[in-house]
């Protein structure tokens, strides 16, 4: 079997991170973005991923060494890669993560029989996005409706797709978005179907949002693989610790923390609701609350840091400051307090 | 033999340094570690043949400052006596109404000091200054230079440069007049009272030609620098001894972190003793720190520079302070960072908060002021008394009023 993840875009809403590493290889809980949706692919049965890539594809490349086949256009290009065996197969934007339903997908997509099944998510204020609306039964789709002013459903797209080859006839070699051009015309058709997703679902292409799913999917853990969550003293709730990383005296960590290979995390520090990339360091008695700290950088001592605050690569915080939404640029190191969010160039 | 005269005013002044003189009267509040008062007696009693200090104002005689007063002339080995106001009577009218008490023991000059300045008082200096310079019967008033813009919020003084004379005194000035600004510090001899007595004279026959008033006018009521050193310069006998050495005022809250520092500074030379180093088993010291002995610090905190640590103040594991000053019965708890601010008595700051403020130098004399949004200007951070800041909040750029127990974060705010 087959997949295609579409990874595309500069991933600028991931900035700074995304300066230094492409969106894919950024670690979400320890592990790059990618290699979650792949794991899921391969536990699901498929042999045969290919990444629909642009940016920086080289270094995805290297750091994946998934297959030799590279794409660098839309869905049409793959034609080829997708079409050889006649078999359904995923595609999935690379920006979600939940506990992917592969199996159950393909079970419920060979069940109806169409052209296609997409996969959707509840929300709760569907008035902010696209939604699905569908026959409850069967989960027949009958129309999109963008942004709607009144109810009509709370069910999105989820950005998972399972599709029959056939499908691929439909594009155009030419710029196509599927949600838009491909998808009404295959629900007029009675062609398309949804799924509902069980459990947590979270688009993580920006650090507030990378936050909250990191949140969501230490929950998973916590009901699916406990084992993998650090306990004991001066740990609370979920927390995720690399095995490499090093936690001094009297710190208090979590809940909602994961910390990378190779953090030092000096004595009395706090950290809550924040991703401590490879690398880096936190110094003695900093407090830290629903912040990403970039690889290998440094936090100095008495620190306070919140507010969705990023730092960049190797960016290093001086002593006692306080930075309070800050979005730090690579490479700068940082002499003075940032008490309303901005960006350090 | 000579006398020296505090002017520590009452309690009606002085609200530009709430929330902190709700608890304490403002001569008392503790700057680098001993009441502010106590630096303008200790060098007053250094001085050759000071016989008496007099300290006026309108403070109802209250225990705080009966207590200090006792304790000052048992250490100073000199009198001290408290003389009140029956109504604030102003600079001039004070020591007018008490001028037989100033006046007994027949002093040949007496100086006369706000209680709202750190300065390094170079009183000798002054007496040595009326001798070489000037007439023998001459007043001398402490002046030292600003800059153009800060020099507006002073009593502005224009000298004769070969003699020191003062030709032109003029308080607060709407436009540049001179750099030269007045102390608040004076040396007078007797002869004053004769030029403070025609002012009151004038007052009490204007009073008489005029509609009876609320009473709020009174005829004693004589301010020195408007009603009598406008009159005297020019007249040969006002003379200007510009030092220096350092000198602040002390009017908003903010400002005695300022003068904190300025003292702590001075410590070096006048009381090593009272400067806190870095020794086995206690804190880490960076800069002037002073600690009063009953104070309870755990070693790996880490404290300086410009910090002054109250009796009885705790201080646990890993605690960062700077340019602060804690007031006694204060708990600073693990963890927690404490700048640019002053924390009120017996407050407690939970682990891993922080309590900052911005510096407000260089002009530490600036009140609060409000942005239009009611928000204020980033200043010093002041905890008043008995305030509760929760674990892990920040607190930054706000006053909080006594008794409060704060239960999230805070920011450029008047916390009622």
């Amino acid at each position: 079997m087959k997949a295609l993840i579409l990874v595309g875009g500069y991933g600028t809403r991931l900035r700074p991170l995304t300066l230094s590493v492409p969106k894919p290889l950024v670690e979400f809980c320890n592990k790059p973005i990618l290699l979650h949706q792949v794991e899921a692919l391969v536990k699901a049965g498929v042999n045969h991923v290919v990444l629909a890539v642009s940016y920086m594809s080289e270094l995805l490349e290297r750091e994946m060494r998934v297959q030799e086949q590279r794409v660098s256009g839309p869905l049409a290009l793959a034609r080829e890669l997708l079409n050889v065996d006649n078999e359904p197969f995923f595609v999935l934007n690379s920006d979600v993560i939940c506990d992917f339903p592969f199996k159950d997908l393909m079970q419920f997509h060979r069940n109806h029989g169409k052209e296609g099944t997409i996969v959707v998510t509840r929300v709760e204020e569907p008035s902010k996005y696209g939604v699905v609306v569908f026959e409850a039964d069967s989960g027949r789709i009958h129309r999109f409706v963008e942004k709607p002013q009144v109810f009509v459903s709370n069910k999105i797209n989820a950005g998972i797709y399972i599709f029959n080859p056939s499908m691929l006839s439909r594009i155009q070699l030419r710029p196509t978005s599927i949600e838009k051009e491909i998808f009404p015309v295959m629900a007029e058709e009675g062609h398309l179907y949804t799924m509902e997703l069980q459990g947590f679902w979270m688009d993580i292409g920006q650090p507030k949002d990378f936050l909250t799913g990191m949140c969501m999917y230490l929950q998973s853990l916590r009901q699916h693989a406990p084992e993998r969550l650090r306990t004991g003293p001066g740990f609370l709730g979920n927390v995720l610790v690399d095995p490499t990383a090093q936690i001094g005296e009297n710190c208090t960590i979590g809940p909602n923390v994961t910390i990378g290979a190779g953090v030092v995390v000096e004595d009395g520090v706090r950290i809550k609701r924040c991703t401590v990339l490879k690398g880096a360091r936190v110094r003695s008695h900093s407090w830290l609350e629903s912040c990403i700290v970039g690889w290998s950088s440094s936090v100095g001592q008495w620190v306070r840091m919140e507010n969705v605050t990023v730092l960049g690569e190797d960016v290093i915080v001086n002593d006692e400051l306080y930075l309070n939404g800050a979005n730090v640029l690579p490479h700068k190191s940082i002499n003075d307090s940032v008490p309303e969010p901005r960006i350090i160039m | 033999m000579l006398k020296a005269v505090i002017l520590i005013g009452g309690p009606q002044k002085g609200t530009r340094f709430r929330p902190l003189s709700f608890e304490v009267p403002k001569p008392l509040f503790p700057v680098a570690g001993v009441p502010m008062l106590q630096h303008h007696i200790e060098t007053c009693a250094k001085v050759p043949n000071m016989k008496e200090i007099l300290l006026i104002g309108f403070y109802q005689p209250n225990e705080e400052l009966t207590r200090f007063m006792f304790n000052a002339q048992q250490e100073f080995k000199i009198s001290i006596r408290y003389l009140q106001e029956y109504a604030a009577l102003g600079t001039g009218g004070g020591i007018y109404h008490f001028r037989d008490q100033i006046l007994s023991g027949n002093p040949a000059a007496f100086f006369i000091l706000n209680a709202d300045v750190c300065s390094a008082f170079p009183l000798t200096e002054m007496l040595s200054f009326q001798k070489e310079h000037g007439e023998p019967n001459s007043f001398v008033i402490l002046g030292t230079t600003a800059n153009r813009k800060q020099s507006m919020n002073y009593g502005c003084i224009v000298e004769n440069e070969e003699t020191n004379e003062v030709l032109h005194y003029v308080e607060k000035p709407s436009t540049f007049v001179s750099d030269i600004i007045n102390c608040g510090i004076y040396l007078f001899n007797p002869d004053i009272f004769q030029h403070i007595g025609k002012v009151f004279q004038k007052n009490q026959q204007d009073m008489l030609l005029e509609e009876p008033t609320n009473g709020w006018h009174r005829a004693e009521a004589i301010r020195l620098e408007q009603d009598i050193f406008t009159a005297l310069a020019g007249q040969r006998k006002l003379y200007v001894y510009k030092t220096l050495s350092f000198w602040s005022q002390i009017k908003s809250a903010g400002s005695a972190i300022y003068a904190s520092r300025l003292y702590l500074t001075q410590y070096h030379t006048t009381h090593p003793e009272r400067l806190a180093s870095n020794k086995e088993g206690g804190p880490r010291i960076s800069g002037n720190v002073y600690i009063h002995p009953t104070a309870n610090i755990d070693p790996t905190a880490m404290l300086g520079p410009n910090v002054s640590i109250g009796t009885g103040v705790t201080i646990g594991a890993g605690v960062r302070v700077r340019e602060s000053i804690i007031l006694h019965g204060a708990n600073l708890q693990d963890h927690c960072c404490v700048l640019n601010s002053i924390v009120g008595w017996d407050s407690t700051v939970g682990k891993w908060a922080r309590v900052e403020g911005t510096p407000s130098d260089p002009n530490p004399n600036d009140p609060y002021t409000l942005f239009s949004d009611g928000k204020l200007t980033p200043s010093i951070t002041i905890l008043g008394c008995n305030v509760t800041i929760p674990s892990e909040v920040i607190i930054l750029n706000s006053i909080v009023l006594p008794h409060k127990d704060l239960n999230r974060s805070f920011k450029n705010q008047i916390i009622l």
